[in-house]
């Protein structure tokens, strides 16, 4: 028999055995598990690029070059090249003049385009509504912000004076995309045109300036530009990009993509289970027909290619099909979830249905081909007696191609070879357990079943007899879950934490250089108008020049930043008590006895990057005197916890005496705009930043993946039922045979309904039960190691596995059977 | 004209293990069958008689002995060249028909010629459907058939190939005398007109009749 006969022969009968039905139980779950798996990458794809999109807002680019230099265009050709959008921004603190008013300013000069992501809001007057701003200010205009023309006595309209040049007040700002949450800004801003920055004379040499180039495009395009700038970028210009930007972002993004990533696998898996068991009932099915091929001349070849035409065929159609219905189901969920999702998704990509398509294939091979191979494997004589059945394969053979797989799968969704090796290797102790267990079982029900009544006894001796597909099922059902309730503490521990992280108590005002003398007029004044001030503590400047004694500029540090701290003046604090957000890793926090004493704690990035150590004697000046400090303790600081924090903190007591000012954060919602612009005109050293845009932007970031998250759980829980649901109906025509016999023989539909229930029963409670103890184990290996989570058990895990596993495969049980016990049992048997 | 000898088995022994140790089913059975000749193998169930037959078409290997078809020793031959060797001079009839629950009539005749490759394989599986008396039951699949229809199929089946030798497992054994007969009729009725070789294995004692010759087998040997 020619190769191309034998792929003809499988084309032609393909159409034949469609015809009769006999490829559509392997169709459909083919079909299913795509769609599932291309369902969630496309939902993932498209939820994680409006994530990007939206972080992308806090840089107001994908990108921002720092420089202490002019940049100018010279990247930009380049940024061109690579199909990227680009502005630039120039910052510097100025005195802006109204007659005789002045009030040091932070002035913002844009380029048109900026900026790239998010927009800039403003608002007809001073604390006013704010509305999104259409471009930048036209040349010979400006946007201060409210502060400004609180500070100036300024209003829409008038004439301002920056440096050498006089503009026009067309807007106020309320906020910028990219204002940040850290102390850049501890003066009053306004945004100005590129175009008026020669004219205001304000960029003079020696003047201190800092420059940065906004980029954003594609994420692929963003991520070859920077890797380019990378390259050819001075030792100067610093890089950032979302990550760096905001630490809550890149932690929520990061983490969002990893649990979406788990959930891709979770559809691998349940798309292997029910690949791999529906392939092993074409192989049985089909065994007489390889026989019978064979006894008519077929070699083991052509048998093989034929039956591998056959479901090459059924692939193709079932991954375009499926790729097409989960490409319609997320569009679904999309719709239903729309009034959900403030910002317009993008477009969906390629990417998934590729990614659907070289799964499903690479699915196919691993898991279908081993079946493939026992049935070229069949011997003729079975057409003579139908015991005979293929030899078994070897180890390798039977689970090699599945492990690799799995592997290559796992490594390309994840993107890392530690956590592919973790997957791969949780998966198969789960499948090692699982099978033990199983076999366990049906050891321990074949011994009891004489001691039981009919039902019980003939649920108990179908599980002893179909000793192999009983373990098989357990094994399958019992991934599957596992697979679904990992999942489930996943994105428990996962939306816990991002809730915990920014709650809506979250102080939304920050104030700095409140005077010690005004500290509690101020903290007065924000309390009768219902604020909530949460943390007041002092701050100092201060110098670091010796380490043990020796020069801190002289020493060799592990890094830039080691550098950085000891170059330049630092922010210090005193406090008595440790902030929730601060957690003691090294030594211990000062007690009363050591209030006066020169004690120090240090944050543990700078004990890091400075290769510090308990004991150490750290030596400042302060104010023009020498103080000198032992590191009694180091600690972890939660930096986004919207609190103030410090990287120095000294024992109560020592700097009490020294000169400085208080900062604090409160949670504030003035009764009265105006409310903001008298504590201004009150207390006219005092910084003010209204960190709301700030907070309900990281909130929609993470709203949008808490949505993410929660969406695609929906979505995998749905395959995974179904998926397990066309798992369990692989047995059914057995079962369909076998209950017709049954009743033949004069049992009622009770007693068979409650067999065949019970056998599910047992299946479904001991799969759940080991899968929701592989899903805690998986879980807090996961949330542990992979998501940097603190693991909360889930104890009703267990118990809602096991039942809730143990309904729905009895559900999908009767269901296979409800058409022998509905129609008469001659006609089943007739049927064969 | 001289009949030529077209299967040949040499002292063919065939052993099983089983829990109770090694089984001899086939114990050295030596025998010749020309060209055109009908052979029936008659015994006890259990006598070796289906083994002995699978060992004679090559679906099975001898623990040890020869056998040879058309000259060919297939007991030399590996599981595809025995395959090839089925494909080109061997047909079978089956007690339980196995006919391709999937394939209609006329398909399932097909089938053996066009695992030969063989592009004129519908023009040539009509022929002999006709001739089985089954042409406007062509479209027709397995379940739709009566058991004597489906053998008839089975039978055209086996002989779309001309082959040389027909080997037949209870070819009557499902089916009533009255069908039982008429398949016998078409079944030697075949075997005149493509001058085949006919081996089967039978407990109708009327059926074994009719064969030239008939060879009894009991506890694995030839009596």
């Amino acid at each position: 028999m020619s190769q191309r006969a034998a792929v003809l022969l499988g084309l032609r009968s393909l159409a034949r055995e469609w015809r009769s039905g006999d490829l559509a139980v392997l169709f459909l779950a083919l079909f299913v598990a795509v769609a599932a798996l291309t369902g969630v990458g496309f939902l993932a794809d498209r939820i994680d690029r409006a994530m990007q999109l939206q972080a992308s807002e806090v840089l107001g680019a994908d990108l921002r070059l720092y420089s202490p230099e002019v940049i100018g265009t010279r990247y930009d050709a380049e940024a061109e090249k690579q199909g990227l959008r680009h502005a630039r921004v120039t910052w510097t603190i100025s005195v802006v003049l109204k007659g005789d008013a002045t009030q040091l300013t932070n002035v913002q000069v844009v380029s048109t385009g900026y900026p790239l992501r998010g927009k800039a809001r403003v608002a007809d007057r001073a604390f006013g509504e704010p509305q999104p701003a259409t471009g930048i200010p036209a040349a010979g205009e400006i946007w201060p912000d409210s502060r400004l023309l609180s500070a100036l006595g300024a209003q829409v309209g008038d004439v301002l004076t920056v440096g050498a040049a006089s503009l026009r007040v067309t807007r106020v700002l309320i906020s910028r995309p990219d204002q940040g949450s850290g102390f850049v800004d501890l003066v009053p801003s306004l945004l100005m045109n590129e175009a008026d920055l020669a004219a205001t004379q304000l960029i003079q040499p020696g003047s201190r300036a800092t420059y940065a180039a906004l980029f954003a495009g594609g994420r692929s395009d963003t991520q070859a530009f920077a890797t380019w700038l990378k390259g050819h970028k001075t030792a100067a210009e610093r890089l950032r990009d979302i990550a760096d930007a905001s630490p809550q972002v890149g932690r929520a993004t990061e983490r969002a993509a990893r649990f979406l990533s788990m959930a891709s696998l979770a559809g691998v898996l349940l798309c292997a289970v029910a690949i791999a068991m529906t392939a092993r009932r074409y192989v049985q099915r089909h065994l007489d027909l390889a026989a019978l091929l064979k006894t008519l001349g077929a070699t083991r070849g052509s048998v093989l290619l034929l039956c591998l035409t056959q479901l090459v065929c059924i692939a193709l159609v079932a991954t375009v099909s499926g790729s097409a219905a989960g490409f319609l189901a997320q569009m679904g969920l999309l719709a239903v979830l729309g009034d959900l999702i403030t910002t317009e998704l993008p477009p969906p990509g390629w990417m998934p249905l590729l990614l659907g398509l070289a799964a499903a294939l690479l699915l196919l091979i691993g898991f279908a081909l081993p079946s493939m191979l026992r049935l070229a494997r069949v011997p003729a004589m079975r057409v003579l007696r139908r015991d005979i059945g293929p030899p078994p394969l070897g180890a390798i053979l039977a689970f090699g191609p599945a492990a690799l797989t799995v592997a290559l799968l796992v490594a390309e969704v994840t993107g890392d070879v530690r956590t592919a090796l973790g997957f791969v290797a949780g998966l198969t102790l789960t499948t090692l357990a699982l099978t033990l267990v199983a076999l366990a079982l049906v050891a321990v029900v074949s011994r009891l079943r004489g001691r039981l009544g009919v039902a019980w006894r003939y649920g108990a001796a179908n599980l002893a007899r179909r000793r192999a597909e009983s373990v098989v099922q357990i094994v399958a059902l019992g991934l599957g879950l596992s697979a679904l309730l990992l999942l489930t503490i996943l994105r428990g521990n996962l939306i816990d934490d991002w809730r915990a992280q920014l709650p809506r108590n979250a102080p939304n005002y920050f104030f700095v250089n409140i005077p010690p003398q005004d500290r509690d007029a101020f903290r007065g004044m924000i309390e009768a108008d219902g604020g909530k001030l949460s943390r007041m503590l002092p701050m100092i400047r201060g110098r670091l020049v010796t380490i043990n004694g020796a020069p801190a500029d002289k020493r060799r540090f592990n890094n830039q930043r080691g550098e950085g701290f000891a170059g330049r003046e630092q922010n210090l604090t005193w406090a008595t008590e440790i902030g929730p957000d601060n957690r003691i890793t090294e030594g211990h926090w000062f007690t009363a006895a050591e209030a006066g004493q020169p004690l120090i704690s240090v944050a543990k990035d700078m004990q890091t990057s400075m290769g510090l150590k308990l004991g150490d004697k750290l030596g400042f000046d302060v104010a023009g005197e020498s103080v000198e400090a032992t590191i009694s303790s180091f600690r972890e600081v939660h930096w986004d916890s919207m609190q103030p924090n410090f990287f120095l903190m000294f024992a109560p007591g020592l700097l009490d005496g020294a000169a400085g000012t208080w900062m604090g954060s409160a949670q504030y919602r003035p009764t009265d705009p105006a409310s903001i612009a008298a504590l201004v005109r009150r207390f006219p050293s005092v910084s003010i930043f209204d960190m709301d845009d700030l907070l309900s932007q990281l909130r929609s970031i993470l709203d949008k993946a808490v949505l993410a998250v929660q969406g695609v759980f929906v979505f995998t829980l749905l395959a995974g039922v179904v998926v397990l649901l066309a798992a369990v109906q692989v047995t059914r025509d057995e079962r369909r045979y076998e209950s017709a016999m049954l009743r033949t023989l004069g049992a009622s539909r009770r007693t068979v309904i409650a067999g065949v229930l019970l056998e599910f029963l047992l299946i479904g409670s001991l799969a759940g039960i080991m899968a929701a103890a592989a899903a805690s184990v998986g879980g807090y290996i996961v949330s542990t190691r992979l998501l940097d989570l603190p693991f909360r058990p889930e104890p009703l895990m267990w118990l809602g596995g096991a039942l809730g596993s143990a309904a729905l495969v009895c559900v999908a049980g009767y269901l296979a059977t409800r058409s022998a016990l509905l129609q008469p049992p001659m006609a089943t048997l007739r049927q064969g | 004209m001289e009949r030529k000898i077209v299967l040949k088995a040499q002292d063919l022994t065939r052993k099983v293990s089983s829990p109770e140790g090694e089984l001899t089913i086939v114990d050295a059975v030596s025998l010749e069958i020309l060209s055109g000749e009908s052979v029936a193998l008659v015994g006890a169930s259990g006598a070796g008689k289906s083994t002995l037959l699978a060992m004679l078409a090559g679906l099975d290997l001898p623990t040890s002995g020869q056998v040879w078809l058309d000259g060919r020793e297939l007991s030399a031959l590996g599981e595809d060249a025995r395959a090839r060797v089925r494909a080109d001079r061997v047909g079978f009839v089956f007690q339980a028909f196995h006919l391709v629950q999937s394939l209609t009539a006329l398909e399932n005749v097909m089938l053996p010629l066009e695992l030969t490759g063989r592009t004129d394989a519908r023009d040539g599986a009509r022929t002999i459907l006709k001739r089985v008396g089954l042409d406007e039951r062509g479209g027709h699949y397995p379940r739709q058939l009566s058991g004597g229809e489906q053998q008839r199929v089975a039978l055209a089946r086996a002989s779309v190939t001309r082959p040389a030798v027909l080997f037949a497992d209870e070819p009557t054994g499902n089916l009533d005398t009255a069908t039982g007969d008429s398949i016998c009729q078409l079944l030697f009725d075949l075997n005149r007109e493509f001058h085949t070789t006919l081996v089967l294995v039978t407990h109708d004692a009327r059926l074994a009749a009719r064969c030239g010759r008939t060879l009894t087998m009991s506890a694995g040997r030839l009596i």
